[in-house]
């Protein structure tokens, strides 16, 4: 019988946060990577984390989705039943199972988030059959049908991403993490080192499935355009700090960090 | 000048150490190690499928030759066992009669070509047609105890997926095949899931013989000396073979019978008999192949 | 029991004679003898008493000359030998730097303390045929011996020398000096600690690791190796029973020691030191030490802060796969009979073949992919 996933837990009239992070600091030897950074994030909601290189973005993601270790400061995730649990206090077990049922990752090279390898096909399967899904046709069906949805020709199903571009890699390595379900996305550059125009239709892609599968996000990128056209709020690193946080229009219209304002100052209009 | 003397036990073992020609113990593991290989083989049995790893020696025959299978009837025989030895399904091919003259020469057991008369019988490539009994034990000798290694060659990788029993990647494998040939294309080695739990590599058995491992009355021991493994089907244990709903697990058949007994339900090898390519098939299992040979003509006379 | 003697074991038996009759050679000429080997073939002997794991230079002969000269297969004979052998006790540490020099040479310094001695050693000989050494009796007057060179006094190491002025890296034992894992009584886990990869590089097989050094010189992960230090001498082998209290002098063996000096190491927090790699070996084994220092710094990536991204830093890939009976035993066990997996195979394909070829007869040029198809043809109930 193939494993049903559990159903989201009914909505209470004031929604909690799904995602809190309270005062994450990591340090590399003698450097500090990462300082008292803490935010929320609601259920449905795509938060942006903007700066430039070295600034402690990566690592702020990494130690969120439990990547890494921090060494300060915790993480706190409302699993589907309502209870809120410390990330890091998690067994090995329980969070690689949240790694494959709630959350998903979309690394920057998609070859570090997909198994070369294997056909399309059972890259965007291999989740469910680790949830136990042992019918051939289902997975089979389960699999064109969320290509479909991240616009890669059907007939491509028994392909390996090897001879795939750039662009379809990445639909590949949302598709993956989408089929079952995730409440929680993270995304790393997703857009980088691909064309402008591969970029736009990516991010296209990415605005309407957030919307239509109301999935939280927290999106790492150094691009101002991606965070305005996905990102409800966002906030800004220098330096392993977060600087300024606030809705992405408003930060983006009337930056009071100098920081955001020299980031802001520094884009190129579309 | 006084030398400082040894002590007695000292001098004693260093006594013994200078003889000539050291005694070989009975199946020639010394009792230590034996000890040794029987913990891990207890630990084995009470964790079906997972594999014990196990301090193996040096044997006289070379790693990767079945030293894993040699170490493991080594520790588990006894004077009054009844010893069989095959490999491919015969007791004729050079390396059981190599490894049956091993245990001769160590152990001087009792042995037997009749699978019905052994106690022990270690295997190579094959489980006897003849149905095992409960107080057998049958040893396999495994070359890759891991069933994931080609999959994931990274041992702290592969422990960590048998640990949390994620064990997608295999049915990523069996997806593949499926489409890229529209069946599964292992046909021995053939991947199971012993007690619900541990995904296990049942050594290069042809899939034919998977059945077999199901609820067996005998013991079930495998034992990887290069790998340094040993795994265990205690017996009556739930094995089954890997597979999709709409795929189900299937066995060969041939179109042939054995030419020499007529068997049509055993595995059945090939035989090229002339230049001009003709082939002839013959059971693989050579006792129980005898077996019918001598019941048949028994009932002809 | 009746055991039917077949085919198979008279094959095996002729199949002795015929290895006897191989090792023998042509009867007209003298048979080699252990001691001639011992004595003549003194590399072979070193290597094969090193990955043999066995420090006994007449039996190390012996396997030479049962192996007719294959060192693997000797070293197997070896090893196999040592497996039955009981355990007496445990050896203090070998104190290198109390060692009897015949050789000792450092790359790092033109002149240290202790002097740089040549030693034997064939690195400045052309290598010519020597046709002299075909035409020699075996009853040569020798031709006047110089005096006997006593071995030079012991000389203070390199490493210690650096370690003054706190240039190199010190690596002391772990915290609790715990005791190694013994590899030949415990299987090797992972991941193995240093003293555990060094053991496993010590028996490890000379090619493999050279081939494996030679690919961190190459660009596989450089760590910019300099010789330190090598040295080859005698050390004293040290026991001590517990009643005495006291280290007993048991004999002496040879050694190999090989210390390399490699890319420093530092952070904002502490100033720069040399790294270090080690390799040992028993006898006269300079290109072994050499290969298994540079692994083995090479394998010290993680815990050096340095990025794995070569094979020589891959744990499990160098350690798995260095040992030559493990790899020669699983190599060569491909001869063994495979026939009734074989079968297995051959009977896939075959159907596979038919299919395509029932496949390709059909006018199917299906544009978009059709679910799983139906259950092929060959399965019966």
């Amino acid at each position: 019988m193939n494993q049903t996933l559990p159903m989201p837990a009914t909505p209470s009239c004031t929604p909690q946060p799904l995602l809190r992070v309270r005062q994450l600091g990591k340090r590399y030897g003698a450097l500090t990577a990462l300082h008292d950074a803490s935010f929320d994030l609601w259920p449905g909601e795509v938060l942006a984390v903007v700066g430039e290189s070295g600034s402690g973005k990566s690592t702020l993601l990494n130690a969120v989705a439990a990547l890494s270790r921090p060494d300060s400061g915790g993480v706190e995730y409302r699993l589907r039943d309502g209870t809120l649990e410390d990330v890091h206090a998690l067994s090995a077990a329980r969070q690689r199972l949240l790694a494959r049922t709630d959350w998903g990752f979309v690394h920057q090279n998609p070859a570090d988030g997909l198994r070369m390898d294997v056909s399309a096909g059972a890259n965007v399967g291999e989740r469910l059959m680790g949830l136990g899904w042992r019918h051939y046709g289902q997975l089979r069906a389960t699999a064109l049908e969320w290509l479909q949805r991240v616009e890669i020709d059907p007939w491509r199903i028994d392909d390996t991403p090897r001879v795939f571009s750039g662009g379809m890699r990445q639909r590949l390595q949302i598709a993956r993490n989408l089929v079952t379900s995730p409440r929680l996305l993270f995304m790393d550059e997703p857009t980088s080192g691909l064309d402008v125009s591969v970029q736009a239709r990516l991010l296209d892609l990415l605005r309407r499935l957030t919307q239509e599968l109301q999935l939280a996000v927290v999106i790492v990128t150094h691009d101002l355009a991606v965070a305005r056209l996905l990102a409800q709020r966002m906030v800004v690193m220098q330096r392993g700090r977060i600087v300024e946080s606030g809705l992405t229009d408003q930060l983006l219209d009337d930056p009071q960090h100098p920081y955001t304002q020299l980031l802001v100052s520094s884009v190129l209009p579309p | 000048m006084n030398a400082p003397t040894l002590s007695a036990p000292l001098q004693a073992a260093t006594a013994a150490a200078c003889t000539s020609a050291p005694a070989i113990n009975f199946a020639y593991l010394d009792e230590r190690s034996k000890r040794m290989i029987r913990r891990a083989l207890l630990k084995a049995v009470a964790i079906p499928g997972y594999q014990v790893p196990f301090g193996s020696r040096e044997m006289p025959l070379p790693y990767g030759w079945g030293t894993g299978g040699i170490q493991v009837t080594a520790a588990v025989i006894g004077p009054n066992d009844v010893l069989k030895v095959i490999d491919q399904g015969s007791d004729d091919t050079v390396n059981a009669v190599n490894i049956r003259r091993f245990f001769q020469r160590t152990a001087g057991v009792p042995i037997t070509t009749q699978t019905r008369a052994a106690t022990l019988i270690q295997t190579r490539h094959r489980i006897p047609e003849t149905p095992l009994r409960e107080g057998q034990i049958i040893v396999y000798q495994v070359p890759v105890p891991e069933p994931l290694q080609r999959l994931e060659p990274r041992e702290t990788e592969t422990r960590t997926l048998h640990a949390l029993a994620e064990y997608g990647l295999m049915h990523v494998k069996l997806y593949e095949d499926i489409a890229r040939h529209g069946h599964i294309a292992t046909t021995y080695d053939y991947p199971v899931l012993v007690n619900g739990r541990y995904l296990m590599s049942p050594s290069p058995i042809p899939k034919f013989d998977n059945p077999k491992l199901h609820r067996n009355p005998a013991l079930q021991l495998f034992g990887a000396g290069r790998e340094k493994r040993i795994y265990a089907v205690p017996p009556y244990t739930k094995v089954e073979s890997l597979s999709f709903d709409d795929h189900p697990f299937e066995v060969q058949r041939w179109e042939a019978a054995c030419a020499l007994c007529g068997a049509t339900d055993a595995f059945l090898d090939e035989v090229i008999i002339d230049d001009q390519g003709t082939r002839q098939h013959t059971c693989s299992d050579s006792d129980h192949c005898q077996q019918r040979r001598a019941a048949a003509s028994t009932v002809a006379t | 029991m009746y055991v039917a003697v077949k085919g198979g074991e008279a094959a095996i038996l002729q199949s002795y004679r015929l290895l006897a009759e191989q090792r023998r050679g042509d009867e007209a000429v003298p048979e080699l003898s252990v001691a001639q080997i011992r004595q003549q073939m003194k590399l072979a002997v070193d290597r094969v008493m090193s990955e043999g794991s066995l420090y006994d230079p007449e039996l190390a002969a012996l396997a030479i000359k049962q192996a007719c000269g294959d060192l693997v297969e000797a070293i197997f004979l070896l090893r196999a030998y040592r497996a039955t052998l009981p355990r007496l006790g445990r050896t203090l540490a070998l104190r290198t730097e109390t060692m009897a020099l015949s050789r000792r040479i450092s790359a790092t310094f033109k002149d240290l303390p202790g002097g740089q001695i040549l030693g034997p050693t064939y690195d400045y000989t052309q290598r010519l045929l020597d046709f002299a050494l075909l035409a020699a009796a075996p009853t040569q007057p020798p031709t006047e011996p110089g005096p006997a060179r006593p071995p030079e006094p012991p000389a203070p190491r390199v490493v210690d020398l650096l370690n003054q002025e706190g240039l190199i890296e010190q690596c002391p034992p772990p915290a609790g000096d715990p005791e190694p894992t013994d590899l030949t009584r415990e299987p090797l886990r992972f991941p193995a600690d240093r003293a555990t990869r060094l053991q496993n590089l010590a028996r490890g097989d000379e090619g493999f690791l050279l081939a494996m050094a030679y690919s961190t010189q190459r660009g596989y992960s450089h760590t910019h190796p300099f010789v330190g230090e090598i040295r080859l001498g005698t050390v004293a082998v040290e026991l001590e029973p517990e009643e005495l209290g006291f280290g007993l002098s048991i004999g002496d063996i040879e050694l190999t020691e090989c210390e390399m000096v490699n890319q420093f190491v530092g952070s904002q927090s502490e100033p720069p030191q040399f790294t270090r790699g080690y390799g040992l070996a028993f006898g006269h084994s300079e290109r072994k030490a050499m290969a298994m220092s540079l692994v083995d710094r090479s394998l010290r990536a993680t815990e050096l802060g340095e990025a794995v991204q070569a094979p020589a830093q891959m744990q499990e890939f160098v350690l798995s796969h260095s040992d030559s009976l493990e790899a020669s035993g699983f190599v060569q066990h491909l001869k063994l009979p495979h026939y009734v997996d074989f079968q297995s195979e051959l009977e896939l394909v075959r159907r596979m073949r038919a299919q395509a070829l029932i496949s390709s007869a059909s006018t199917d040029s299906a544009a978009t992919p059709d679910p799983a198809p139906a259950s092929p043809p060959w399965t019966q109930p």
